[in-house]
């Protein structure tokens, strides 16, 4: 199971976070802090996991921004690669070649994206159309009500 | 600014927006209060505030936490989101509430009719948001509001698909927290049957589900394992057009597999041949599909497949059961060793590393011993070449451990400081566990201390001492090895340490030798006395001790170091202790009763090597549990011999510095000391040529011996000096840092506004009570004078205290 996700970019500044397991705001700011330092400081061809407590940590860096895994024991090293690359593709796909500023300006989507995608810190949907055709789902649904509102507004609901 | 689609909220972006542009870190936070400030009245005052404007609101509140700010309101508008009709608002209420909440938050009681009504709607969206939460919160208030409705969601025939995946991965994080929650019965055999779904993305949720229950209960859920198989066939013989979607870049369902390879994995072989049988086909099948070119260049394909095929390979090895799948996955493995990939030889060395334990492969790892080898010399990452150090623990074994403890001393030299202990510790096992020759071991030992005496705990020495009193082969080579090695110009403290002790014991062995004769033993390592901590002079001390009964040549000259002043008046207690006594002892006795005392060491119980025990506790999991795995505690050996009717398992120094001399009377005497404070006396009587004989010693025990160290901050520091006001005695002295923590009590650092200062502090425990103490020393370097303050809840032992340490000084 997944413990956590943290997104950051190659200042060291955190732009996602997404527990699974529950901490202390102060434990969870520790946590962000070490492993941000700690991938931050290693070299592009070093190997993308690392062990860290009794944890094992998977990353990559996709341009300015690294996505950091922290995962158990018994859990897949390359899988865990894989599943952030879905998470890219599907912010890719979504936002329209992604950059940083989209998760900046739009974090709330990204976690929308992220919870269609893992759930409870498993892997709950790996197929990308399925993933988008919900979060498109979700759109429609906030589109309607925002015409719904509109029209409310000008006396015609 | 970037587009939105749904419905963008345009004050969040441009809030967003100015805290990007601020031009320092000051100007941010100037921004981020004025927007608190800014939220904080209007959720205070303002009471119309609509549904839009509160999700702006908490949106803006969710961005300044990811900044790394503390939110401290906003809970209650999420929770009035949270209910809101409208799903846009919705969605950002349980947004905040995941995010910010913790599990035990009393907030959780207000959203759990919300969430109730959500689970209930007819709308998948709501009712997966819903359930999003609940496993985002995962507590036990959660598993009994739902424990109810999630199972019955989750095999209930008119649930929709995606629903079905959300529910089986929330009863997943409940059951976690709460095991009550999954009802037996005829549920085990539905929720297993998920297994044969037709949709592949239940399949693939159930299977992590799954998995939890067989861990906690694998009889009841045994049924699972011919459907995984059957499962597991299907998945992996399609082709990668079958599964469409679920085809990640030309594998078939990645996902699933490992899943199921990962369930398997809690259970033995399957019982049934014929589940048996196809179980390895699949395996085969995985093995034959690494072989084929590679579908795309495109390193997600070749990620995707080799999950599976670790995954696959972790099943082979947890089976232990087919030598033919063993082999085929350790030449696999070798291929990875030379691949381009850092990430696959990484994987590939931690997987040959569990290969490598098995009977049927051992023999196939060996064959990679040299790549191995390069692989610890020449990766360009740390983590990797630790990986290639544990697989060559792993694969040595008696015809390979010369070579591989060589290489392993080789590397240790240039060898990253991080994993400098953990070798250090792993070449001492193998050195010992593989010697047939124990002069190997004590030369691989001692060129460990010289590699990398720094990183050779006590355990490693201890060992050494232990083994060679244990092996009398061993002694006369031992005691040669260390002369030589005492030779070199610098030579670290653990080479002294282990010098010491073995030339105590057997440096009579080669005394006959002029080059090595009792004077030059002596001489040599005398010379590294003065440069050694005071527990490597105790041990010399006792090794000088034991010289004077192995060589009574050179008595006279023992005599006169433990007569010199650093040592009978030493300020370390133990110091001056070991130098009275031991000159006392050979003064008075006869060589016969110095004989007896002075003795060889007795051989040590055989057991566990003390230094598997360290290596487990440092790397639980790691170490294969192959030997004998009893625990125990290190027997420390202790060069004098009346301590050898000590329990020996409970001493884990070697010293036995860690008990305090006068300890034995403390329960008997303290009491009276408080008040008389005169060094209590022994009575000893006894009928000497019939007639009564009575002796009074007085005991060395001053009151400074019962001090108990305490860690204080200068607040209390000066709190309790100013409180035990009543006595203050000044005195003169010429003290040293050394004295005042010989004396006993914690010596603070950084209490005194002047850092010249020293200031102590200690409790002085009693049968009836504690007397706190409290010491004050203040240098005055221009009158070359001290000032000592000493003050403590009682009089009278401020005046024994002051008076003591003018007798110290």
């Amino acid at each position: 199971m997944m413990q956590f996700m943290l997104l950051f970019s190659r200042q060291g500044k955190l732009r996602l976070q997404k527990w699974y397991v529950a901490h202390p705001d102060k434990i969870k700011k520790k946590i962000t802090r070490d492993l941000i330092t700690t991938i931050l400081a290693r070299k592009p061809k070093m190997c993308s996991f690392l062990e860290w407590k009794d944890l094992k940590i998977v990353y990559k860096r996709y341009a300015s921004l690294y996505f950091c895994c922290a995962i158990e024991q018994t859990d897949n090293e390359l899988l865990t690669l894989e599943i952030i690359h879905r998470y890219v593709e599907l912010l890719d796909k979504y936002f329209g070649s992604v950059c940083e500023l989209d998760i900046i300006f739009n974090f709330e989507k990204a976690y929308f994206i992220l919870d269609e995608l893992l759930l409870g810190g498993e892997v709950q949907e790996t197929s990308k159309k399925n993933v988008l055709k919900a979060v498109a789902a979700q759109d429609l649904l906030q589109e309607e009500e925002a015409q719904q509102g509109f029209f409310e507004d000008h006396g015609l609901g | 600014m970037p587009a939105v689609r749904g419905d963008g909220m345009r004050g969040l972006a441009v809030f967003i927006s100015d805290i990007r542009n601020c031009k320092s870190k000051e100007a941010e936070i100037k921004r981020i209060n004025k927007e608190l400030a800014n939220i904080r009245s209007k959720f205070k005052g303002d009471r119309t505030l609509d549904g839009y404007q509160k999700k702006k609101y908490v949106c803006k509140l969710l961005f300044i936490f990811l900044l790394g700010h503390d939110i401290d309101f906003g809970h209650m508008e999420a929770v009035n989101l949270l209910s809101s009709n409208k799903y846009s608002e919705k969605q950002i209420g349980y947004l905040f509430i995941s995010v910010l909440v913790n599990t035990n938050s009393d907030l959780i009681k207000l959203i759990i009719q919300s969430i109730k009504n959500d689970l209930s709607s007819r709308n998948p969206i709501h009712v997966n948001l819903a359930m999003q939460c609940i496993a985002n919160i995962g507590s036990k208030d959660m598993a009994e509001a739902f424990g109810y409705d999630i199972p019955k969601l989750l095999v209930s025939g008119d649930t929709m698909d995606v629903v079905k995946q959300s529910a089986a991965l929330c009863l997943l994080r409940l059951f976690a927290t709460y095991p009550e929650i999954i009802p037996g019965g005829e549920w085990t055999s539905r929720i297993i049957h998920l297994l044969n779904d037709q949709h592949l993305g239940v399949v693939t949720a159930a299977a992590s589900l799954i998995e939890a229950l067989v861990k906690h209960n694998p009889e009841e859920y045994k049924g699972c394992i011919s459907l995984a198989v059957s499962r597991l066939s299907r998945t992996v013989t399609s082709s990668y057009t079958d599964l469409q979607d679920y085809t990640y870049y030309f594998v078939p369902a990645p996902w699933l597999s490992v899943k199921l390879l990962r369930l398997l994995q809690n259970y033995p072989p399957p019982e049934d041949p014929g589940v048996r049988g196809r179980l390895n086909e699949c395996l085969e099948t995985i093995l034959n599909k690494a072989q084929e070119p590679p579908k795309s260049k495109k390193v997600q394909h070749s990620n995707a497949k080799n999950a599976v095929l670790f995954e696959a390979i972790s099943l082979i090895i947890h089976n232990d059961s087919e030598p033919n799948l063993l082999v085929r996955a350790c030449n696999q493995l070798g291929q990875f060793l030379s691949n381009r990939e850092t990430n696959l030889r990484y994987l590939a060395l931690e997987s040959m590393c569990l290969l490598a334990n098995s009977e049927f492969s051992h023999e196939a790892v060996k064959k990679h011993q040299e790549v191995v080898i390069l692989s610890m010399k020449m990766e360009k990452d740390v983590s990797v070449r630790q990986r290639a150090v544990d697989l060559l623990y792993a694969m040595c074994d008696k015809t390979n451990s010369e070579e591989i403890v060589q290489e392993m001393l080789n590397y240790l030299e240039t060898a990253d400081y991080s994993i400098r202990e953990e070798m250090v510790l792993k070449v001492a096992i193998l050195a010992e566990k593989y010697a047939t020759d124990y002069s190997w071991y004590v030369d691989v030992i001692l060129n460990l201390i010289r590699i990398a005496g720094d990183y050779v705990s006590e355990e490693v020495w201890y060992r050494v001492i232990q083994i060679v009193i244990n092996r009398d082969d061993v002694q006369g080579y031992a005691a040669k090895t260390v002369f030589e090695a005492l030779q070199a110009p610098a030579c670290h403290e653990n080479m002294v340490k282990v010098g010491g002790y073995i030339l105590g014991e057997f440096g009579n062995l080669i005394a006959g030798d002029q080059r090595s004769a009792p004077s030059v033993q002596f001489q040599l390592l005398h010379s590294k006395y003065h440069l050694c901590s005071s527990m490597t002079r105790a041990l010399l001390l006792s090794t000088y001790v034991k010289f004077v009964n192995l060589f009574p040549e050179i008595k006279g000259i023992i005599q006169n170091v433990f007569n010199q002043d650093s040592n009978i008046r030493s300020a370390d207690a133990e110091l001056q202790q070991r130098a009275s006594e031991y000159l006392q002892l050979s003064n008075i006795v006869t060589t016969d009763v110095l004989a007896t005392v002075l003795e060889e060491m007795p051989a040590f119980p055989e057991r566990e090597s003390s230094i598997l025990a360290l290596l487990k506790r440092k790397k639980p999991g790691r170490v294969p549990d192959t030997l004998e795995g009893k625990e125990e505690k290190i027997a420390a050996p202790s060069p004098i011999n009346s301590s050898q009717h000590v329990n020996n398992t409970a001493a884990t120094d070697l010293l036995g510095l860690s008990t305090p001399p006068t300890s034995v009377n403390t329960s008997s005497n303290s009491n009276d000391l408080v008040d008389v404070l005169d060094a209590p006396s022994i009575a000893i009587s006894f009928t000497y040529n019939n007639l009564l004989q009575k002796l009074f010693v007085k005991l060395p025990l001053t009151i400074n011996k019962f001090f108990e160290p305490t860690e204080m901050n200068g607040e209390s520091f000066f709190a309790r000096w100013k409180n035990l006001g009543r006595s203050s005695q000044p005195m003169d002295a010429a003290s040293t840092r050394t004295k005042l923590l010989g004396f006993g009590m914690q010596l603070l650092d950084g209490i005194d506004p002047n850092p010249d200062n020293y200031v102590c502090a200690g409790i002085i425990h009693t049968r009836t009570q504690q007397i706190g103490c409290l010491l004050r020393l203040e240098p005055n370097k221009q009158a070359q004078m001290y000032r000592l303050t000493v003050r403590s809840s009682k009089e009278s032992v401020s005046v024994e205290v002051c008076e003591l340490l003018v007798d110290q000084f």
